[in-house]
């Protein structure tokens, strides 16, 4: 436990300084901390789901702390614990229909029988209950039967399950579980790092021969799909913004370059200028938010707005660990960050200008660095993650998929 | 919300549309309004106040006593319509009462002292790169005939608007006024008339017969003749004695087509077809293969072709840069063709030393002068044609090394008519005198007086409280917010900067040590600072006739986030540097800067990176310098006949452009 502890302060100290950029790379440092911390939990015998999830909540909060900005971070624990709820529940049905089924059979034959429902036959009736619990599509008979009490299944059962089989199968479920939930953050963990594929496949649904396509600031995701058409033999040019002041569209840029893309570098400021001659505005995301709108690298906003104009397609990139479950309350400021001014300045240049004595003492310079633009989902064509393409207006449906209701807040 | 929005101008604007639409006669309005205009800047502010002793008068310092002008319009002016000016002046009237206390009058009237005036002058000398000391030399220029003519007209009214102008700047003063009464007197009226009757004679050409025509010629000439015979008994009275062009230029003209009517109507034609020749020639296509060729068989200036075109920019040229400057420069003294100043400018201009469509253009225009100055006519060739020869092989010159601007053309076209309109028995140091007299006018008439009317138009749309933005650097632009400043007004600065060229760094080191507050920021944020925004004031590279802005790139982006985010647009631009083409996009004309410029990245560890990319044929990098704004994003174009919008472009440009420029 001092361990994990230990990591988790090494991994916040991380977060605060922005050690580690890039929303996937966060994502993946976050998952692989809270298997460790899962794993390192000592779960109590009874309410192990419970236990599990405060503990995961716990960390999760101070990591969110860390670096509230970096949305990622949130997302995965959000997805973390609803693996929880989820592994949590589907034990619990398990649990039941198996003692429903055998009630008098011995501990082995219902250990076997949890087994084998857990994995392969989920009936109609836990199908049900689960969607009860989690905010899966509420199919119509649901609906009718009403009082879903969401909350209270797993516990209930949980612990009506223990009380049922009060034995010594207690510890197997307890390690099954925790068993299951690490699986299931492997799972989370794969589905993180392989999302590039994933998108990168339907490149050649969307490019076609001759296209010309712009894209701003640096997004690997944006590379391998870009990539992905090029190897299906479509020859298409890219525009990349540079991306001030960072100039990570230059980074960009070689890395198209070095894969054979015939690329052109423009100014940032170029950008209105060029997108009547572009096809299609790619870009990745830092983070979708639930109402379709899109936090991304500065200059977004801009160049969406410019795709609006001319009516040039604005395509979203976005693996599904940046769909962020929350909806956005003044993104421009709440969700950005500003960066050191020495980005845009230089300190010793303008010092002499910079008389402090002189008039109120306030300084008459300041100097606006910001990280993320937003970009509301009005301007956006489309998104496209890991499960497809998909309209901004039904991002939060899609979201909703991936996180459980009562992990919104954490 | 309201009160921002009190005092927009569009009843105004719609004014001044009016009085452009109802303008009875050309004769009777323009002396109206060629004296008003700079009548207004003379009342208000000294043009040439840079006095050589050293006693500046701020640039930006002006009373605008728009009651005294006014009183002057009717004064000054003999005619009883109401002219254009009359107009203006009764708008500002209006603007005043509108604006109330914020009206700069109660502020400033005689309020501020000389000394920190100085401070002020000295610096906007310096906004253009150079010491605007050659206009004294210029004004100095002017036949001192008209001097006590304006005396006697302007004594009262002097005496009355009690301007802030020291004594010792009063003679030069009056050698402005001088000079724009020589202008007014001299060709104001044979200028105006012509226009018109060539519009006529080009209308009537199809139907009437050559007999008919000469009537209606005569006819028409005969009303000029008595137009201006009043004009020029006014103007005479006092100018008897002075022996100089404005009472001498009107008479060649007058002359000549009445020795023989077939004379004029070639010369009509003529100038007819010199027109259309100076109706803007298409520009050069650079995957035009042949014309290319052609081109560089004659220029001076041999400029690699860049390895790595941009296939979209194959029609603009695409030069490695900075590898010919040592050769050129090499090459000043042994000079053939090209005059030593117009070379020098051209490599300024290469080399990005000056940049900035006023001071390229004043430098241009400087050049000229100088040029002309030097000139002979080689025996056995006319002045005229020579002399354009030679500007069109300067000007040529000048293309190679960068590209023109707009303005630049619109002034070369300037000057190009001036060679044109030559008298033919003016002697040689006269004519060059005249034409010299004739770029110094245009340099203070079209570019510095015109600054100064709008930034007396563009500060009542500052209010305290306020949140400018502005984008990159424009002269126009930081002499607002200076004089904006300087009148008391608190608000706040937004500078908006891009790579290549980070000019607004420029800016904000001006505007900070002045002690404005300021907020520097890149272009990709400007959508986060653009909700604590006001309003936006751009400077203007062109304007053209459909409204659209060709600006600095970048200058569209910012138009469109404010228009996004409904802030006003307001954009500042001398009249001067409209045109009459039209342009939808940032393609088919534009200007391509160093590629090297983008490729050098300010990451340590990216140089090599793009070093090692440079042959890559993939890899390009585009330097776009100009991008065109769409007018819709454009809210109100300060212009130095007022404010306007966009839509209102094309008038401008007809019905005055046309006078100042063409004829």
């Amino acid at each position: 436990m001092p361990d994990v502890q230990s990591t988790v302060l090494e991994f916040v100290n991380k977060l605060r300084k922005r050690k580690i950029e890039g929303s996937q790379a966060t994502a993946k440092c976050t998952v692989e901390l809270l298997r460790s911390v899962i794993s390192q939990q000592r779960v109590p015998h009874s309410n192990q789901a419970s236990a599990l999830i405060d503990a995961v909540k716990a960390v999760g909060e101070q990591l969110v702390a860390a670096n509230p900005v970096e949305l990622a971070v949130g997302n995965v624990v959000r997805r973390v614990l609803h693996i929880i709820r989820e592994e949590d529940l589907s034990l619990a049905t398990a649990a039941m229909a198996g003692l429903d089924l055998l009630d008098a059979s011995d501990d082995d034959g219902e250990d076997d029988n949890c087994k084998g429902v857990g994995y392969s036959a989920m009936s109609a009736a836990v199908a049900a209950a689960a969607a009860r619990s989690t905010l899966r599509p509420p199919s119509l008979q649901t609906l009718l039967e009403g009082t879903p009490e969401s909350a209270a299944v797993p516990y209930t059962s949980s612990s009506g399950a223990d009380s049922e089989s009060k034995t010594a199968d207690k510890s197997s479920i307890t390690r099954k579980l925790k068993h299951d939930v690490i699986e299931g953050v492997n799972h989370l963990i794969l589905e993180i790092s392989g999302c590039h594929e994933q998108i990168a496949e339907q490149a050649i649904e969307h490019i076609h021969q001759n296209e010309v396509i712009l894209t701003l600031g640096s997004s690997r995701t944006v590379l391998e799909f870009l990539c992905a058409a090029k190897e299906k033999k479509r020859a298409f040019r890219v525009f990349v913004a540079e991306g001030a002041p960072r100039y990570q569209g230059h980074l960009l840029a070689k890395e198209l370059v070095a894969r054979g893309l015939q690329t052109t570098v423009i100014t940032d400021s170029a950008v209105f200028a060029m997108i009547s001659r572009v096809n299609m505005v790619i870009i990745g995301a830092h983070a979708v938010m639930a109402n379709g709108g899109v936090i991304g690298p500065v200059g977004v906003n801009m160049a969406a707005l410019a795709a609006k104009k001319h009516a040039v397609p604005f395509v979203v990139l976005a693996g599904s660990h940046k769909l962020c479950p929350l909806y956005p309350h003044n993104p421009e400021v709440l969700l950005n960050e500003l960066r050191s001014p020495s980005e845009l300045l230089d300190f010793g240049e303008f010092s002499d200008c910079l008389d402090f004595g002189a008039g109120s003492g306030s300084p008459l310079l300041q100097v606006v660095n910001p990280t993320f633009d937003y970009v509301p989902p009005s301007l956006v064509s489309l998104f496209i993650t890991d499960t497809g393409g998909h309209n901004p207006s039904y991002m939060y449906r899609l979201i909703a998929d991936y996180y459980s209701a009562d992990d919104l807040v954490m | 919300m309201d009160p921002r929005r009190g005092p927009l101008a569009v009843p105004k604007v719609r004014r001044v549309g009016f009085f452009t639409s109802i303008e009875p006669s050309p004769e009777t309005p323009r002396p109206n309004r060629s004296l008003s205009g700079p009548a207004e800047a003379i009342t208000s502010s000294s043009p040439l106040s840079d006095s050589p002793s050293g006693q500046f008068i701020s640039p930006v310092q002006i009373p605008p006593s728009r009651h005294h002008s006014d009183n002057l319009a009717s004064r000054a002016a003999p005619v009883p319509v109401p002219g254009p000016s009359a107009f203006r002046r009764q708008l500002a009237n209006d603007r005043a009462l509108h604006v109330g206390s914020y009206n700069p009058v109660d502020s400033l009237l005689g309020t501020s002292p000389p000394s920190s005036n100085g401070e002020v002058s000295e610096d906007s000398g310096s906004l253009f790169g150079f010491q605007r000391s050659d206009s004294a030399k210029l004004s100095a220029s002017f036949p001192n005939g008209g001097f006590d003519m304006t005396m006697r007209v302007r004594a009262p009214q002097e005496s009355e608007a009690k301007v802030a102008i020291a004594s010792t700047s009063d003679g030069r003063k009056k050698n402005v006024e001088a000079s724009e009464r020589h202008y007014q007197a001299g060709e104001g009226e044979s200028v105006a008339a012509k226009p018109r009757k060539e519009k006529e004679t080009k209308s009537l050409k199809e139907k009437t017969s050559k007999a008919e025509r000469r009537a209606i010629q005569e006819a028409q000439r005969a009303a000029k003749a008595s137009a201006k015979g009043e004009g020029s008994k006014r103007a005479g009275e006092s100018s008897r004695p002075k022996p100089s062009k404005p009472a001498k230029q009107p008479q060649p003209k007058k002359e000549a087509p009445q020795v023989t009517s077939s004379v004029s109507e070639k010369r009509a034609v003529s100038v007819e077809k010199e027109r259309r020749m100076d109706v803007p020639q298409t520009q050069m296509q650079y995957d035009d293969k042949s014309r290319v060729d052609k081109a560089k068989r004659r220029s001076v200036v041999e400029q690699t072709e860049s390895k790595n075109k941009v296939e979209l920019f194959l029609h603009l040229p695409q030069y490695e840069r900075g590898n010919q400057l040592p050769n050129l420069s090499s090459n000043i003294f042994s000079l053939d063709t090209i005059h030593h100043a117009v070379y020098k400018v051209g490599l300024q201009h290469l080399a990005g030393d000056i940049s900035g469509d006023n001071a390229r253009c004043i430098a241009m225009l400087h050049a000229f002068q100088e040029a002309i100055n030097d000139y002979t006519t080689p025996p056995m060739k006319d002045l005229t044609m020579d002399l354009t020869a030679k500007i069109n092989g300067y000007v040529s010159f000048l293309i190679e090394c960068r590209p023109l601007s707009m303005s630049m053309g619109n002034a070369i076209r300037f000057l190009k008519n001036q060679i044109r309109k030559l008298p033919v028995d003016l002697s040689e140091p006269e004519a060059k005198a005249s034409l010299c007299s004739e770029i110094g006018r245009f340099i203070d008439e079209k570019i510095l007086l015109a600054d100064k009317v709008i930034v007396q138009h563009a500060v009542t749309k500052i209010r305290d409280g306020e949140v400018l933005l502005t984008y990159g650097f424009s002269c126009v632009v930081e002499m607002i917010l200076l004089y904006a400043h300087e009148i008391g007004r608190k608000f706040r600065v937004v500078i908006v900067d891009s790579r290549p060229n980070l000019e607004g760094q420029k800016l904000l080191r001006r505007l900070v040590t002045r002690g404005l507050d300021c907020t520097y920021t890149h272009i990709n944020a400007v959508s986060y600072i653009m909700g604590e925004v006001t309003r936006v004031f751009l400077g203007a590279s062109s304007i053209f006739s459909n409204g659209t802005l060709y600006s600095k790139v970048g200058t569209a982006c910012v138009a469109m986030v404010a228009n996004a985010f409904s802030v006003p647009v307001i954009v500042c631009c001398e009249a001067y540097k409209f045109h009459e083409r039209v342009l939808l996009d940032s393609i088919c004309s534009n200007e391509l800067g160093d590629p090297d410029a983008i490729a050098n990245v300010p990451l340590r560890n990216n140089k090599k990176h793009s070093k090692t990319m440079d042959n890559n044929k993939n890899l390009q990098f585009l330097n776009l310098m100009y991008d065109s704004t769409p007018a819709e994003y454009i809210s109100m174009i300060v212009t130095d006949y007022g404010m306007i919008p966009p839509t209102s472009i094309p008038v401008i440009v007809r019905e005055y452009r046309r006078e100042d420029l063409l004829l």
